[in-house]
């Protein structure tokens, strides 16, 4: 049951990641990529109607964290007490940009909510990546279980760390990268003409950051934390993420190359599912090692709630799943084709 | 008191507080919003589609002031309450994950579909997504609201290894405190949705313009107000209060400021608790009537503060005190003001009677007050327990997170929720004065 769980919770992180990523990745590059208000406006469409959905699979998944790891949810939401507030607020500034700015057409108001939401989504996209860098790298758990990580302590390595070191800042713009990539292939495959054309020149940029910073990252995960490479020389079966991965990575750019914006765009998907799966399945049993003393590493099975409640919990997680697909197959159909760039505005109309 | 603990207990009670302002109103809207829609389509009149469309943008607004300030609740629980987490998260959590799962995607699905499909999706698609996210708020009300009944009133658990383990999840559901809470927060919100659109449509009345627009929402919001108002009361919040009496009797006696045990115990109306000499100063009381609200029989016996141990009672008894009797202050009142308008309105004179429009506009703040002291009422009356009987809040809280982080955390969310706060009501004084799309020319006033 700890195993299924750990499964279904680390799938809706992983969808997370893969949806919500492109509305990250579609505010880091907003600035840089449209031009003029006609653009903006477009850009901002092809996330509009979507990105309240996607950023609920990561309220989702928290809370079936809460349920069926009750002790993982506490350990690492209060040690990462300080860093979770900030992606908070940066959450927040990100949602209520996209909101606010329409409700306003300003020369002064626009662009200062175009600032506010391009920059919160691209240091979301860090902070996602040195989060997850962070939990690879291991935390200083206690006796009780419990830690608590300052934002820097210095970029070494060495105990005490903080939330930010060298190894999670890599982690972290490696998220960037990648996220940028995904987010202009999602620009690219849902807008048309000057605006496409340059997303498509992005993405091919951001590729090259991301084929870059993973190798390194690689590289330096292995020697990080030796529990990975460990497991996947023990359990061989599980190297099919990586190489998911690396294929989702390569189709990427093979498919960029042939302007096959959804299906490069699908690749993208695939590399970061891959990604995420081969950390996890790395790291299992252990979803929260320690770096202090090794045999405080919590797993999977000492977090877990008790067998009932989580057999009980999967008849409303299969129907309640079931149900959001249909939803979200229904809302992406509904919005479904490019989003034209009209004279007016293509989101919503805005109190003049 | 140890001050993390202090500092953690004002930062959930500001948040949470912060967060209900949004919900409240947005429950109760999505209700009027598919009555609108419903008319839109029943009598073919595109008036109903423009006043749904006005409504549909201050919707908009707070339901992404409601969505962004939820998700720090959601994850609070765990920053700042770790112990109480770990402790009974095999239990809380089903019904809060439920709320992620079952109701919050439906809502933010059919929100995106509501707020950008219109033109792009078909008008079918369209007034379904208005019934779907109405489905989802009021769905997503069941989760949070059966969450905080088992922590006022914990069932279906047993204790396994020093935490807690479900039991049984219909226990949950079942729960005795839930089905009058639940009912008697939704009608709240539907107190609060009907007086933002009486007192936004007497504004239009009293300015005279969008007076078509004005006289259809305050025929919709008087009577769906005074429904709702009478619900809070009766059966409501009778309901409400039977079950602290049953389940959390120490509650009840500092909610009433009854410190001594009385048969026939008198209901105050008005008096200051006095914590040194015990005892409730300058009281107006009505003879014998808590006994009868509480047991239905004049002359019950209704326990005070007396028969209780010191370290039982709620910590902060005035505040508790006051927070039950501005609620049903407010409450009376609110009866009153909508009796009086529905009865103007039933004898066709509120259009023209500008002091009831005047009175009606000026109401705006206090639904937001009521339900805000309501749950202050219920929040405090469950101290020193966060999980009723089982848990003390003190025992809760994260023993890793010093006060001074915690104050930094504290003191970001206040600048936060401040700035957000102005940047919201100035869009929303600026969509009041933009109005609905004119049309009154076109159509002529009826
Ligand atoms: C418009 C808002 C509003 C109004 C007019 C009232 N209430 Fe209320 N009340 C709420 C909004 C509210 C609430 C915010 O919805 C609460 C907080 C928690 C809850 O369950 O509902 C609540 C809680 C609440 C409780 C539970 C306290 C606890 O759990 O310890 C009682 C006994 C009452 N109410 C009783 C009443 C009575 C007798 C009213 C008579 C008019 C009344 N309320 C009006
Ligand atoms: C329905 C879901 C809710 C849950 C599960 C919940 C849970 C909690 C928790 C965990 C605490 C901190 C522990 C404590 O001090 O007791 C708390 C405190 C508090 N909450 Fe809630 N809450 C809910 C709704 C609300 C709402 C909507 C409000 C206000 C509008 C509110 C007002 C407060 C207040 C005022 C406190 C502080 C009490 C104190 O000072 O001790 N709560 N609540
Ligand atoms: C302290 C406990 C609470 C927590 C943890 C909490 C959590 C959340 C979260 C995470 C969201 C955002 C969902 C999204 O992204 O779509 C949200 C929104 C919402 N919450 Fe809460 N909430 C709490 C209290 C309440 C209460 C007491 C109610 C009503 C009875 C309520 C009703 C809603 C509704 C209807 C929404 C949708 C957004 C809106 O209408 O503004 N919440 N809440």
């Amino acid at each position: 049951m700890a195993t299924l769980w750990f499964g279904l919770v680390a799938f809706m992180f992983v969808t997370y990641v893969v949806l919500d990523g492109f509305d990250l990745g579609v505010g880091a590059v907003h600035l840089l990529l449209a031009r003029g208000e006609t653009e903006r406006k477009t850009l901002l469409a092809t996330i509009g109607p979507v990105w309240d959905g996607n950023e609920v699979w990561l309220i989702g998944a928290g809370a079936t964290l809460f349920m069926a790891f009750p002790a993982l949810y506490a350990a690492s939401f209060s040690g990462f007490f300080l860093p979770l507030m900030i992606v908070l607020w940066l959450l927040m500034g990100r949602g209520i940009a996209l909101e606010f700015r329409n409700h306003l057409d300003h020369p002064v108001w626009r662009p200062f909510w175009d600032v506010v939401f391009s920059v919160s989504s691209a240091l979301l996209a860090v902070s996602l990546g040195v989060a997850l860098g962070n939990v690879i790298r291991g935390v200083p758990l206690d006796a009780s279980g419990q830690f608590f990580v300052p934002l820097w302590t210095g970029l070494r390595l060495t105990p005490p760390t903080g939330f930010i070191d060298w190894y999670t800042l890599l982690a972290g713009l490696l998220a960037l990268a990648a996220l940028t990539m995904h987010g202009s292939l999602w620009a690219a495959v849902k807008t048309s003409g000057d605006l496409a054309e340059r997303a498509r020149g992005f993405a091919r940029k951001a590729w090259a950051a991301t084929a870059l910073l993973a190798g390194a990252g690689t590289i330096a995960t292995f020697s990080v934390q030796p529990l990975i490479p460990a497991r996947l020389s023990a359990h061989a079966e599980g190297l099919v993420f990586p190489v998911l991965a690396l294929a989702g990575l390569v189709l990427a750019r093979w498919l960029m190359e042939k302007d096959a914006d959804v299906r490069a765009f699908l690749s993208s998907c695939l590399f970061l599912a891959g990604l995420l799966a081969s950390t996890a399945f790395g790291l299992f049993p252990y979803v929260l090692p320690s770096n202090a003393d090794p045999a405080r590493s919590l797993t999977v099975f000492a977090a877990a709630s008790a067998d009932h409640g989580l057999r009980v919990a999967l008849w409303w997680w299969i129907p309640g799943m079931l149900l959001v697909t249909g939803t979200f197959v229904f809302l992406y159909r509904n919005f479904a084709g490019r989003v034209e760039a009209k004279d007016g505005d293509p989101a919503r109309p805005a109190v003049r | 008191m140890d001050s993390a603990l202090t500092v953690h207990r004002l930062t959930f009670a500001f948040t949470s507080i912060y967060h209900y302002l949004f919900p409240q109103l947005t429950m109760g809207l999505a209700l009027y919003i598919v009555v609108l829609k419903t008319l839109e389509t029943r009598r073919a009149d595109p008036h109903y589609g423009r006043a749904a469309r006005f409504w549909a943008r201050i919707f908009g607004l707070n339901f992404v002031m409601g969505v962004v300030t939820g998700i720090p609740l959601e994850f609070q629980f765990g920053t700042s309450w770790a112990t109480f987490s770990r402790f009974s998260g095999a239990v809380v959590g089903q019904t809060l994950a439920m709320e992620g799962v079952l109701s919050f995607f439906l809502e933010s699905v059919f929100l995106g579909i509501f707020l950008y499909g219109e033109g792009r999706v078909s008008r079918r698609v369209h007034t379904l997504s208005a019934w779907m996210l109405c489905l989802g708020t009021w769905l997503s009300g069941v989760f949070i609201v059966a969450t905080n009944a088992w922590m006022q009133y914990p069932v279906g658990f047993q204790v396994d290894g020093g935490n807690l383990q479900l039991e049984s999840l219909g226990a949950l559901f079942t729960n005795p405190w839930l089905p009058w809470q639940y009912l008697h927060t939704m009608a709240g919100s539907v107190v609060t949705a009907s007086f933002v659109m009486a007192s936004v449509g007497a504004f239009y009345l009293l300015a005279g313009r969008a007076e078509r627009f004005g006289r259809t929402v305050l025929r919709l919001a008087v009577p769906g107000g005074l429904a709702a108002a009478v619900a809070m009361a009766f059966p409501t919040g009778d309901g409400q209060g039977k079950n602290v009496a049953r389940y959390q009797p120490v509650t009840l006696a500092a909610m009433e400021g009854l410190f001594e045990t009385k048969q026939g115990a008198a209901l105050a109306l008005v008096g200051q608790p006095d914590m040194e000499r015990l005892r409730l100063d300058n009281p107006i009381e009505v003879p014998r009537l808590l006994s009868f609200l509480t047991y239905n029989r004049w002359k019950a016996e209704v326990k005070g503060l007396d028969a209780f141990p010191r370290e039982t009672w709620p910590q902060n008894v005035p505040l508790l005190y006051y927070g039950y009797h501005i609620m049903v202050g407010l409450g009376t009142i609110f009866i009153g003001v909508l009796g009086l308008s529905a009865l103007l309105l039933w004898k066709d004179r509120l259009f023209a009677m500008r002091p009831a429009l005047w009175l009606l506009m000026l109401m705006l703040p206090f639904p937001y007050i009521a339900n805000t002291t309501g749950w202050m009422t219920a929040e405090l009356g469950r101290q020193p327990w966060l999980v009723y009987g089982v848990l003390r809040t003190a025992a809760g809280v994260s023993p890793n997170v010093s006060a001074g982080n915690g104050l930094f955390v504290l003191l970001g969310f206040l600048g936060m929720y401040a700035l957000l706060g102005i940047l919201a009501l100035f869009l929303l004084a600026r969509e009041i004065e933009h109005g609905p799309e004119p049309t009154e020319a076109a159509e002529g006033g009826r």
